[in-house]
């Protein structure tokens, strides 16, 4: 229990300390792939338009001077509005950009489940109308009314 | 499957479709829509460039208005500033405003080019660059001419301004003869 514990806290660090660290020291690559020049509607690391290289010398500048990276962004979103950025915020009504396609996931996840299951149910019951009765020492038995006029053929035939 | 379910399912996916198909045509439709000649200006109303105060282009009705969009990284804007300038200062006592839109900048570039310039006509700064759309603006520098009636008249001007393209058009808007 405690190693699974502890390993369950190594994975966590794993993932939370880069996160934290790219937040306190971001680097100018990583922010021209989360922003958006705004003339050509590429992200910064795609354009050359001379509003990106302008971004860039001002990402450079502030990095040099330790802003974080949300303070980089918050201050370029000032300048040029949220379209600057490549991802909606997290927040107000942008959230609804990250979680309707989780939403959509899980709907027409739930969805194929419920045919899967209506469709596995169906066809069971038709099986079970194929075979008529229950196994009986490991042979069908057959439909009385069939049986009867096999009954009838063989009858006919032995005559 | 109940028949009920299964028309039930039919309609909401054939709903969803025609949701994305009816999204797609209006994203289509709204972009870029250039005003047409003789109809009124869309007006709006943003924050002048070193101030708080915010300028309406409704306010300058009763006036002609050369309506120029620019940005301080735009090569031929600086080019023609001086002409928008020189153009300012020997009309705007004929009743004639020129009326700067700085877009898709820095506030402090925009603000070194203005003083750089020498630039003394009023300009206004677009950050969400709203204006683009509705005045079909896919570039700088860009130039509208706008009569004291607030409809568009002459020519858009899609690039660098000559002497010439201003003299001829602000007599238009002005109602003189070119």
């Amino acid at each position: 229990m405690t190693r699974t514990l502890l390993a369950l806290l190594g994975v966590a660090l794993a993932v939370v300390a880069p996160a934290a660290a790219s937040e306190q020291s971001p680097t100018l690559p990583e922010l021209e792939r989360e922003l958006i020049c705004p003339t050509c509607h590429e992200t910064l690391a795609a354009s050359s338009s001379p509003i990106a290289q302008r971004m860039r010398a001002f990402i450079r500048a502030r990095i040099a001077a330790g802003d974080t990276k949300s303070e980089i962004k918050n201050k370029l979103v000032d300048q040029f509005g949220e379209s600057v950025l490549a991802a909606p915020p997290k927040s107000g009504f942008n959230l609804l950009a990250w979680v309707l396609p989780l939403a959509g996931i899980v709907l027409a996840a739930a969805v194929v489940g419920f045919l899967a299951y209506r469709w596995s149910r169906g066809r069971a019951a038709e099986d079970e109308e194929e075979a008529v009765g229950p196994p009986a020492h490991g042979r069908f038995t057959l439909d009385p009314e069939l049986e009867r006029r096999l009954d009838e053929e063989l009858a006919r035939y032995d005559a | 499957m109940p028949g009920r379910l299964r028309i039930v399912l039919q309609a909401a996916a054939v709903l969803v479709v025609a949701l994305l198909l009816a999204l797609l045509g209006w994203q289509v439709f709204q972009k870029d829509n250039e005003p047409d000649l003789g109809r009124p200006a869309p007006n709006f109303t943003l924050p002048h460039l070193n101030s708080e105060e915010e300028v309406s282009l409704a306010s300058f009705r009763g006036k002609a208005v050369v309506l120029n969009f620019w940005a301080s990284w735009c090569g031929p804007c600086k080019d023609e500033a001086p002409l928008l300038e020189s153009a300012w200062n020997r009309y705007k006592d004929k009743g004639v405003v020129v009326l700067g839109v700085d877009a898709q900048d820095f506030d402090v570039d925009a603000q070194r080019f203005v003083d750089r310039a020498g630039i003394t006509y009023p300009i206004v700064r677009d950050k969400h660059g709203s204006t683009l759309g509705h005045y079909g603006v896919t570039g700088f520098p860009e130039t509208w001419f706008i009569d004291a009636q607030g409809r568009i008249v002459g020519e858009h001007v899609a690039g660098p301004l000559t002497e010439d393209d201003l003299e001829r058009n602000i007599k238009i808007a002005l109602g003189e003869p070119a």
